[in-house]
């Protein structure tokens, strides 16, 4: 190395070359930031070996069997989280629903110059700010809010409809409607900041085309702008599903902590997260255990939604882009 | 190809009648148009409500008590009146610390390394697949994870567990918000560093690092934004706690946890309480989220 | 609709019978830029009209304004009237969308749909609710634009797969799908190549049979190879703006051959561009 290194041609040169310490510094520097990379793919492998570990007990213990009991009876050593994944993945469903549907409305608004640039910025920040507010707020807001404002309806939807599965319970406040009311709000920032990103890689050109085609605006919305997104939409609706399968704390104060699988809208559920987040504090050792068996189911579940999530995102992005 | 549709159109060309392209309403595109613009209108409407809702509730139930006692005293037990969360606060500020700690310079450099060293490289993608992977990821998984970890080799909650958990979750998005910063940095910049004799670690802290520089701390204060208002991990970190915080090895409280907590309390006080303190957790959020918004705004 | 070659069938209140379009523009801003003053010009019917001159001197601005794809920037204003089969395309009644339906346009970077080939070229038929066959539309079209035999065994794939020439001339089966009165094009080749240039300027000759025809082009070659008539444009630099004006127009042969304006005559033999 040192024989390569150029010798100074001239006393005086100002320029010399790096020093040991600055090829040193300049090595560690590197081996540090390499480290800092890693560190994350370590981080989702040390999460899936300590959740899977933690697990094991329970695994031996149960079974598969845990995955199709809807019993969880601590008392009597009996666990089964049928009824968890049924409320997550219901609750999850109606969820992205609702978001999906005003998400992607909100998105073809602010991209779509419905607005001058001020006002679709006010709009925008609306929906960031939704974001930023921390679930336990919305769980408390959904505990004193939503349930006494929906209550009304609730009890009137039982009473003429109560034949429909949905409304077939009286409405008892925490419970299914709430919770997914409050968990569309919770998703509904990230569908629409997707879909937005989606609409705004959509080159200008293309909407030049159709509007030189003689569309109207909303004939190059459905007709051109949406298929063109169509990708990036779906990533966002997946995306929004791993959030909504994840979501924790909103929902294990306003979903109702009960064991049973129900279509009714009125009756209390329970999801995976908030089984974990309501039961674990006070757990004893049997029931800790499984509660990590739960986590695992969780973790499973939540990855495989946010891999497709992913995936389909960069795609998407590659393809508008080309 | 036809002749005679040939014929027609080298006819029509001359002999087109002048079509009609008045506007009106009552044309069926033009109402379908009207009819769709009103509905999103109405939409957007309504998904800004929520927003609102939660700010009122804030300030009409959270304002109403809010005195220094807050900030100065322990939680009350049940029936009891008064009382205060000052040692919540105390609690995220310290667990959200921690987190910045650790989570700033391992985020930063990882960006570093995605952004600047090794940006195209097999590994660096892997690495951002990952890390999106894991923005998407419930926290409580997180919380678990520390618990494994950490809760149950130290045998106790406490605010490190608390704070390394907050850690892991800000990871992702400073790491990813980092890289992007460093990777708006004109090719040109690093070029002219480089071509002065700089070796890459010196383009990177004499170059790049200061013109992203704006673009990191919008990720660092989003970072730090979502973190304080977590308590999923927290849940299964640092637990809570009556008392004031006396070292990192105990329980500790956290504004949400308090949240949570209280919320399910069939005291009014503790109602109160709670709404108190969702006002100065929002508080405290939406400042790092203001300050994330001016430095994105000065972004080159 | 009745077929007839000798009577145009215009309304009493057009301009001039020969032209499909005839618009005299006073004034075009974008904001308080004034971008163009004093451009009348026309499109005759069954002609190539070429618009040429040298950048910034509002040639796209003004093919842009025949047919209304202006609306789309805000700040734009118009002062003036373009005349359209005998309606003033600007009055206030008229809708800008309808316009473009008869005034067809293609532009200078191929676009065309993220869809298939055959859906990019139905896409106008199924706007306006076309009711006839529409394969057989299809593949008229794509003949008329040259392409059908390059994509006839493809109709299904994106159209975006295809090269930028195949675009283009895609993007021409789209446009004349719907058989518009009219058919602008921005500067269609300055994206392409030299041989793609050649197919889709021999397109141009063919298409002037069935369409009248505007071109926008920076290439004084492509002007004098496809143009029957030429206007040229300048710009003006004299109160500190950039407003581009009309100069002259004619017979291509004669703007080229013997302009009437010095400006003419030194652009169209090179002294400035």
């Amino acid at each position: 190395m040192a024989e390569l290194k150029l010798s100074s041609l001239s006393e005086k040169s100002i320029s010399r070359n790096p020093s040991g310490a600055e090829y040193a510094s300049d090595r560690g520097f590197r081996g540090l930031a390499l480290a800092c990379g890693l560190a994350m793919m370590l981080l989702l492998l040390a999460i899936l070996i300590i959740i899977g570990r933690e697990a094991a007990p329970a695994i031996s213990k149960y079974g598969l069997g845990f995955l199709t009991n809807a019993v969880w009876a601590p008392g009597r050593g009996e666990f089964g989280i049928l009824a968890e994944i049924w409320g997550t993945l219901y609750s999850s469903i109606l969820a992205l629903i609702i978001a999906g549907f005003f998400g992607v409305s909100i998105a073809i608004f602010l991209t779509q110059d419905f607005l001058p640039p001020a006002l679709a910025q006010v709009f925008r920040t609306i929906v960031e700010m939704l974001a930023a507010i921390p679930s336990v707020v919305y769980g408390l807001w959904g505990i004193f809010v939503v349930i006494p404002a929906i209550r009304p309806l609730a009890n009137w939807l039982h009473e003429h409809f109560s034949f429909i599965p949905l409304f077939g319970t009286s409405f008892g406040g925490p419970g299914m409607a709430p919770a997914v009311i409050v968990l569309a709000i919770m998703v509904l920032p990230t569908v629409a900041a997707i879909s937005q990103d989606a609409f705004r890689l959509i080159p200008y050109k293309v909407k030049e085309a159709a509007y030189g085609m003689g569309t109207t605006r909303w004939e190059a919305i459905l007709k051109v702008m949406v298929p063109t997104a169509a990708n990036g939409i779906f990533a966002s609706l997946v995306l929004g599903f791993g959030r909504a399968l994840g979501e924790t704390m909103a929902l294990a104060m306003i979903i109702g902590n009960a064991n049973q699988i129900s279509l009714s809208l009125f009756s209390p559920a329970n999801t995976l997260a908030s089984l974990l987040a309501s039961t674990f504090p006070e757990a004893g050792q049997l029931e800790r255990e499984a509660l990590m068996f739960a986590a695992l189911a969780l973790l499973f579940i939540t990855f495989i939604v946010n891999v497709a999530g992913t995936i389909i995102m960069s795609f998407a992005a590659k393809q508008q882009t080309t | 190809m036809s002749i005679t549709a040939d014929d027609i159109s080298r006819a029509a060309i001359g002999a087109r009648t002048a079509p009609s392209m008045r506007r009106s309403f009552t044309e069926s595109r033009n109402l379908r148009s009207f009819l769709l613009t009103a509905f999103v209108w109405i939409l957007a409407i309504i998904a800004a409500i929520p927003l609102f809702s939660v700010l009122y509730m804030l300030i009409s139930q959270g304002g109403a008590r809010l005195s220094l006692d807050l900030f100065t005293e322990l939680p009350p037990a049940g029936f009891m009146q008064g009382g205060g969360f000052g040692n919540a606060i105390i609690g995220t500020l310290v667990m959200v610390g921690i987190g910045a700690l650790i989570a700033i310079p391992v985020g930063v450099m990882g960006g570093v390394y995605l952004g600047a060293i090794a940006p195209d490289s097999k590994l660096s993608a892997g690495i951002r697949f990952v890390a999106k992977v894991l923005t998407g990821f419930p926290s409580i998984l997180v919380g678990i994870f520390i618990f494994g970890l950490l809760v149950q080799a130290m045998g106790t909650f406490s605010a490190l567990a608390g704070g390394v958990a907050l850690a892991m979750g800000m990871l992702s998005t400073v790491m990813l918000t980092s890289e992007q910063a460093i990777r708006m940095v004109p090719q040109r910049m690093k070029d002219a560093a480089t071509g002065i004799g700089c070796t890459s670690t010196q383009t990177v802290w004499k170059v790049v690092l200061p013109t992203a520089l704006p673009g990191i701390l919008t990720g660092v204060m989003l970072g730090i934004a979502s973190a304080a208002g977590e308590s999923a991990p927290l849940l299964f970190t640092a637990l809570f706690s009556s008392f004031w915080l006396e070292s990192l090895v105990e329980p500790t409280a956290s504004l949400s946890i308090l949240i949570y907590n209280f919320s399910g309390m069939p005291f009014p006080n503790q109602i109160q309480l709670a709404w108190s303190a969702s006002l100065v957790l929002v508080l405290i959020v939406l400042v790092f989220n203001i300050l994330s918004r001016l430095f994105g705004s000065r972004k080159v | 609709m009745s077929v007839n070659l000798s009577t145009p069938a215009t309304t009493a209140a057009a301009v001039n019978p020969q032209y499909a379009i005839s618009a005299s523009i006073d004034k075009i801003f974008y904001g308080d830029f004034l971008a163009v003053r004093d451009a009348v010009i026309g499109v005759e019917k069954g002609k190539i009209t070429g618009f040429i001159g040298p950048s910034g001197c509002g040639k796209s601005t003004v093919l842009r304004s025949l047919n209304r794809m202006n609306d789309l920037i805000p700040i734009f204003r118009l002062e003036g009237r373009v005349d359209f089969m005998g309606q003033d395309i600007y009055a206030k009644d008229i809708d800008p969308v309808s316009v473009r339906r008869h005034i067809g346009m293609v532009f200078q970077q191929p676009n065309p749909f993220s869809m298939s080939i055959f859906e990019n070229v139905a896409f106008g038929l199924r706007l306006n609710r076309f009711k006839g066959n529409m394969h057989e539309q299809v593949e008229r079209s794509l003949r008329r634009a040259g392409l059908w035999n390059e994509v006839k065994d493809k109709l299904k794939q994106n159209g975006l797969a295809l090269s930028g020439g195949q675009q283009q001339r895609l993007c021409i089966a789209r446009a004349i799908a719907i058989e518009p009165t009219v058919l602008l094009m921005d500067e269609p080749c300055s994206a392409l190549d030299p041989i793609a240039t050649r197919i889709v300027e021999e397109l141009m000759l063919e298409l002037k049979n069935d369409y009248s025809v505007a071109i926008v082009t920076h290439n004084m070659q492509q002007a004098q190879r496809v143009a029957d008539i030429t206007a040229f444009f300048s710009v003006d630099v004299s109160k500190g703006g950039r407003t581009g004006y009309l100069v002259e127009k004619g017979p291509t042969a004669e703007v080229f051959g013997n302009p009437r304006e010095q400006l003419t005559r030194e652009y169209v033999s090179g002294q400035f561009s």
